[in-house]
């Protein structure tokens, strides 16, 4: 491969794109309702009209509005239909021609559409993800072309410069993270993908990987490339079966085209991909655990230090980034990083994509500046709720994050405004609840959840989250008193600032958030106590913020 | 060799480079409590009660892992230490189901004698009582899971020192579990050699030998790490 | 599937191919789990020892591993599966109502298999599938927008059906 074939490919492949394009999802939530289906009678109507010529019909990424799939949209005149069954094909292929069909249209210019900046999402529903032509046409590779034309040192210092900071949760920069992976002496390194994207509610990363998974790979060889590394793993939970699939397609589409393996570029750059497939904990999301779990063990946590940039897979210098986190290389690569520090806020850089799920109207994926407020989100992308009710708080940051009430919607999304209110940015996983959704039974839903999934391994995580779900069961079911709210606080103070790791650590969140804001609902749960409340012991305070 | 200065509870002590704060605090005589660390064998840093604050870190950090540095200022003994340690141990009373009365242990437990070192004198939070099991098929070693509080000190007793990889962890969260080759009775183990480091290695009575009753469970914990020294040195320190 | 998975057919051979390929190095303990699992249904323990003898680990690590994680059974499995998801999405779209008709239905708790051996219940963390909530996976097929009476039904279909 050079960069002359890149070109070729890219050419002949738009070249050969039909003037007219019926676009069909088939991600997994469109595929749950029957896509697969609806692409095939799509393609028999162009057969039976005769518009074999100029019209195609092809399968592609999701275009976001998951709620109203399967979504299917004609091009060039950007209609938009969803809710589509196999019997509204033929009607669809009919508006190519001036007739109407009954097949509910989209308004393709409302918020959730134009309101979106995507850089990372920038493909999604515009091309064939099963193909690596469809993506080289769309640029693809360009950016890991531009990268080998660069010293390593190069494009550590443009990730640095981008600004980019880590979108699997806790946000730390990007370009520090590779300068110490690329400072280690040379030697054996690797370079991880994490798609092990567990929190409930939270699907940005399945997407990514199930639209784009040549951008993932893209982003992948161009960190290896500046960090030193030949040998890269994509770990994927194995509730994603489709972007395994693709995935795994996209590794030998690319392999076999040479832009993976040895001789990259004809440069002496070579990397290699495997996909290592999880088996059912969250856990292993957490940096070491995933370590631990790619190396075909029980995946617990140990300490850090050290750090997996100097110490990580088989001990070696390894980085480890998100999905979303690789996917956004390739365009930094190719349009520069001022342009990318050109988009969101002072300290978050970039665009950032949430999964907005819950009791809101619009249903899907949006991507969309760092410093947009969440107001603009849930209300004018998400369109507010679905039957009108109020909007009470939107959970952010899924088991690790917080509930934020509705007053402080007007909160720009950012890490440290994120932060100040008690959740964090997390992975993307928005959940709007309206005023039907009881808080504390949302914090013991969380609560239940990481009980569940804590590795078991340090005491503070492992009995802390029990007995926290226990505490907070008896809330629930209006048996608690004061007392047990008290020792519900404490223990939450506990278990943050003594568990091993950010699993046990953030597990309190949620109640804490919810306790801070929603302290009304906790209170009215409340029994009189039935003795005299015994002395505290305890010098640890009863506050939350 | 380089070597280090640091303050641990106000008192200036020196370390050699690398090693940990819980070594060098009490090499200067300096308890902190500790479950899961056994001299010998690898860290797991997983009972947190070695938890100290050292000025300059957020997070509070674990004395077993933590390694010395040049004018680190370390706390032991703050209010909120104390009180952790105290809500840890409940945590673990109220786990397992241990009743001292009867357990072969009592007077020689470490979780016993931590809980009365540090002030634990009741449990505010419910106990789980689960249901464990008891395992008497080895022919000289019994384990009570009952006991268990999976300070994994067997574990990494049985791998890096005997070599044998007999106990393993199963399960996970509060679930997780001592477990001998494929789950199966311990007197049926393929890998078990009878050595025994096992229940030198357990802190509390969950592991012991048959035929013991009350209180009479007494261990030899220094022959493990005499043992590493000598493997590792060649150096008897009989 | 038979009631035993003894280790003498032709499942076996697959499975020691799979071995053969990954060149029965023990980091890919994993990926040989969800492959014996995807063979014979679960993992029970005549196939644990023979993959602890193949990658050459202690019998207790592979234990160990193969009951950290929630998607290995080590026991049989209903003919039919039903996986509700309990992510967060699905949750505040009312799932717990789904786990709650299927278990009073079929009288199951989450986990369990039926006496009769046809349907196994199961709840997920979270499938991804939040766009099109509450999401159950019956059979291996993901459906959105589940209603207790469309499962009701298609646990009719499994238990009396043909």
């Amino acid at each position: 491969m050079d960069h002359d074939e890149l070109q070729r490919i890219a050419s002949v492949e738009r070249a050969a794109a039909k003037p007219v394009e019926i676009r069909c999802c088939t991600s997994s939530g469109c595929r749950a309702s029957g896509s697969a289906e609806v692409l095939k009678q799509l393609r028999s109507a162009v057969q039976a009209k005769g518009l074999s010529d100029r019209v195609t019909a092809v399968g592609v990424g999701c275009p976001g509005l998951c709620s109203a799939g399967p979504v299917v949209s004609t091009h060039p005149d950007g209609a938009i239909f969803g809710k589509v069954t196999a019997d509204h094909a033929e009607g669809i292929v009919s508006t190519l021609s001036g007739e109407s069909t009954n097949a509910v249209r989209i308004d393709p210019n409302q918020p959730f559409f134009a309101k979106q900046f995507r850089i990372v999402r920038a493909t999604a529903g515009q091309i064939d993800p099963e193909r690596i032509e469809s993506y080289i046409a769309a640029d693809g590779y360009a950016g890991l072309y531009q990268a080998l034309q660069q010293r390593p040192d190069e494009i550590v210092a443009d990730v640095t410069a981008s600004g980019l900071r880590g979108r699997g949760g806790a946000g730390y920069p990007t370009g520090l993270k590779w300068a110490t992976v690329a400072k280690m002496p040379p030697g054996q390194k690797y370079v991880i993908c994490n798609g092990d994207e567990g929190d409930p509610g939270a699907f940005m990363d399945r997407s990514v990987m199930e639209d784009a998974p040549h951008q993932v790979l893209e982003g992948m060889a161009i960190a290896a490339y500046a960090v030193g590394a030949n040998q890269g793993y994509v770990y994927v939970r194995a509730e994603y079966p489709l972007a395994i699939e693709r995935l795994q397609a996209a590794i030998h589409q690319a392999t076999k085209a040479g832009l993976l393996g040895g001789n990259i570029f004809q440069t002496p750059f070579e990397f290699k991909v495997e996909i290592r497939i999880g088996a059912g904990a969250f856990v292993c999301g957490e940096e070491t655990a995933l370590i631990a779990s790619v190396q075909g063990l029980r995946g617990t946590p140990r300490p850090r230090p050290p750090y997996p940039a100097e110490s990580g897979l088989w001990d070696r210098p390894t980085l480890i980034n998100n999905v979303e986190t690789f996917a956004t290389i390739p365009a930094i690569l190719r349009n520069g990083s001022d342009w990318f520090a050109g988009i969101g806020t002072g300290t978050s850089k970039g665009t950032k994509i949430f999964s907005l799920t819950g009791k809101v109207k619009n249903a899907g994926l949006v991507e969309v500046p760092m410093g947009t407020t969440l107001r603009e989100v849930v209300e004018q992308l998400g369109g507010g709720t679905a039957d009108g009710r109020a909007v009470k708080a939107v959970q952010t940051g899924g088991p690790s994050g917080g509930c934020i009430p509705a007053d402080l919607l007007d909160t720009p999304i950012d890490y440290e405004s994120l932060g100040k209110i008690g959740s964090i940015m997390g992975s993307g996983g928005m959940i709007v609840m309206d005023d039907t959704d009881r808080m504390p039974e949302v914090a013991r839903f969380f609560m239940e959840f990481c009980a569940d999934e804590s590795c078991g391994k340090c005491v503070p995580c492992r009995v802390g989250t029990v007995q926290l779900h226990g505490l907070l069961t008896k809330l629930v079911e209006k048996r608690a008193t004061r007392h047990d709210l008290d020792l519900l606080i404490e223990l939450c103070h506990l278990v943050k600032d003594t568990s091993l790791c950010g699993l046990g650590q953030s597990a309190p969140n949620p109640v804490m958030s919810t306790l801070r804001y929603f302290a009304g609902e906790y209170e009215a749960l409340l029994q009189p106590e039935e003795f005299a409340r015994p002395p505290r012991r305890s010098t640890i305070p009863l506050t939350v913020v | 060799m380089a070597v280090v200065t640091l303050t641990i509870d106000d008192k200036p002590v020196s370390a050699r480079a690398g090693e940990s704060v819980l070594a060098a605090a009490r090499e200067a005589g300096i308890r902190i409590p500790t479950l899961c660390h056994l001299d010998g064998v690898s860290e797991a840093a997983a009972c947190r009660l070695c938890l100290v604050q050292v000025e300059g870190r957020g997070r509070l950090q674990a004395a077993c892992v933590t390694e010395t540095a040049e004018g680190m200022i370390v706390r032991t003994q703050t209010d909120t230490l104390r009180e952790y340690r105290r809500m840890i141990l409940e945590l673990l009373f109220t786990e397992g189901n241990h009743v001292c009365a009867v357990c072969v242990a009592n007077g020689n437990c470490e979780l016993q004698s931590l809980a009365a070192e540090q002030g634990m004198d009741h449990v505010r939070y419910p106990y789980l009582n689960p249901a464990r099991t008891v395992d008497v098929s080895h022919k000289q070693y019994a384990i009570d899971h009952n006991r268990c509080i999976l300070c994994t000190r067997c574990v990494r007793t049985c791998d890096e020192i005997e070599g044998a990889h007999t106990w393993d962890v199963a399960g996970r969260g509060t679930l997780s579990h001592i477990v001998a080759d494929m789950g199966q009775p311990w007197g049926d183990s393929v890998t078990c050699t009878s050595c025994g480091k096992c229940v030198q290695a357990c802190p509390t009575g969950a592991l012991f030998r048959q035929g013991s009753t009350v209180a009479e469970m007494t261990r030899d914990r220094e022959k493990l790490a005499d043992l590493v020294t000598a493997r590792r040195d060649k150096k008897w320190t009989v | 599937m038979p009631a035993t998975a003894a280790p003498v057919d032709k499942r076996l051979k697959i499975l020691d191919a799979a071995i053969r390929k990954l060149q029965n190095r023990p980091d890919t303990l994993i990926a040989i789990l969800h492959k014996a699992q995807e063979l014979y249904g679960y993992l029970d323990t005549p196939i644990l020892w023979h993959v602890a003898r193949a990658l050459r680990l202690p019998p207790s690590r592979v234990y160990g591993t193969a009951t950290f994680y929630h998607l290995f059974s080590l026991k049989p499995r209903g003919e039919h599966s039903c996986v509700v998801c309990l992510g967060t999405a699905c949750f505040v779209k009312g799932a717990q109502s789904l786990v709650d008709t299927v278990a009073a239905r079929a009288n199951v708790k989450p986990g369990q298999t039926t006496t009769d051996g046809k349907v196994s219940l199961l709840v997920a963390r979270c499938i991804g599938a939040c766009g099109i909530a509450p999401a159950v996976v019956l059979d291996g097929t993901t459906h959105g927008h589940v209603s207790p009476d469309q499962l009701s039904a298609r646990l009719e279909e499994w238990t009396h059906g043909s």
